[in-house]
């Protein structure tokens, strides 16, 4: 099978839309709509989470002849929690302010349901190149959607993008309601809504 | 931080800093589980129980194993073993000497493992730098929040049944949206106590 056969395409593909894990499945949403205030450091935990997804997918893969069926769940946690910890000493080597800002949320990745998802369901089955691709689209169309959420909620809590100021700060008054928790849930339940109503059916109830 | 009050504490993690509604924590077990209102109930007690538990051992484990060690950067890995060989234990426990119970929980007790509520509560206990006390009253009163949150969920869904729901906003979208209103209410006790 070549590299980008169109088998494999249609599996990174998949991911990123039709098998959405947030609208398709419900996955995953626990750990990461936290720090959807800022779009700053929603792009540095969706990078974490794909680091994460990609590298446990592949490691799984090759060594998923050699783990015994009987207690493959908890060496798939395991391998996940290695990853868990490499990323989060790099965070906190390169980079201590959004370390220190994510808090407990980066070692939560590790009970993150898309991370374990993927590993079982596909890399599992899988070859290498194809759960690299697979890890890949799945973590990729996951930041869609919490990016997708993250910048309306900087817009209309501190009028700014990544810390950019791109409404009149003297004139705008901030939407508090958006910078505390509740805004995260209105803002997926809002987005739901509206990709359901443009014609793309989204999962009835969660799984 | 080791001034405030474990009773602070313990009152806040409910309402103020509820481990759902403020720190998003366990959504997954939240929206699948909190269609039936007998179901909720016992995965509430199931978490409680379980986080009551796991959060005082870990925070035990890291003060008493990892720091003298230097091996703080396991904390990850050890803290997922113990929820994950904690949660057999006491199922097998409850299974011997209470079968009732046991029955009662069925199969919540082996979700759990996966619940990130638990690890966040093992997490949060440790990043705040809460002593002993605080830790154990943290534990339990997130445990206490978290099944506040499910119930009350899973009452109000029921009665969503026979409402008018706008098509597409159906099933998940709207039980987002209730959960952020819900969200709100509970924000309203912000000013009555705080934790941090």
């Amino acid at each position: 099978m070549s590299l980008f056969s169109a088998e494999n395409k249609k599996v990174f593909l998949e991911n990123i839309w039709k098998e959405n894990p947030i609208f398709r499945q419900i996955l995953g949403i626990c750990s990461c709509l936290a720090v959807t205030n800022l779009v700053y450091n929603t792009l540095i935990m969706c990078i974490a989470l794909i680091v994460v997804t990609v590298a446990t997918n592949v490691f799984v893969s090759l060594l998923r002849e050699y783990i015994p069926g009987r207690i493959r769940m908890i060496t798939q946690v395991l391998i996940i929690t290695v990853f868990v910890t490499i990323v989060d000493l790099l965070l906190q080597a390169f980079s201590y302010e959004v370390s220190k800002q994510l808090g407990a949320y980066v070692g939560l990745i590790a009970t993150n349901c898309i991370v374990m998802g993927r590993a079982e369901v596909f890399a599992m089955k899988n070859r290498p190149w194809p759960s690299f691709l697979d890890g890949l689209g799945a973590g990729i169309g996951y930041s869609i959607i919490l990016i997708a959420i993250a910048i309306p909620r900087e817009i209309l809590g501190f009028g700014s993008i990544c810390y950019y100021p791109i409404l009149p700060q003297e004139s705008w008054i901030a939407w508090n309601i958006m910078i505390m928790p509740p805004g995260a849930f209105l803002m997926l339940g809002t987005l739901i809504w509206i990709v359901n109503a443009s014609g793309k059916k989204v999962a009835q109830e969660g799984k | 931080m080791s001034e405030i009050n474990p009773i602070i504490i313990f009152i806040a993690a409910i309402f103020t800093n509820n481990i759902l509604l403020s720190n998003f924590l366990g959504m997954c077990s939240f929206i699948a589980i909190s269609k039936t209102l007998k179901a909720s109930f016992g995965l509430g007690c199931a978490v409680t129980f379980v986080m009551s538990i796991t959060t005082t051992v870990n925070w035990l484990i890291f003060h008493l194993i990892l720091k003298p060690l230097g091996l703080e950067y396991l904390y990850f890995l050890i803290f997922i073993m113990v929820i994950a060989a904690l949660v057999q234990f006491v199922e097998m426990v409850v299974e011997r000497y209470s079968p009732t119970l046991y029955f009662a929980l069925g199969i919540f007790l082996p979700l759990i493992t996966v619940n990130c509520a638990i690890l966040g509560a093992c997490l949060f206990s440790i990043v705040r730098n809460y002593t002993f006390l605080q830790s154990i009253s943290y534990g339990i009163a997130s445990g206490i929040g978290w099944s506040l949150a499910i119930i009350g969920m899973a009452a109000i869904r029921q009665r969503l049944r026979f409402s008018n729901v706008p098509k597409s906003l159906e099933g998940i979208g709207i039980t987002m949206i209730i959960t952020g209103i819900m969200a709100l209410a509970f924000s309203g006790f912000a000013g009555v106590v705080s934790m941090q």
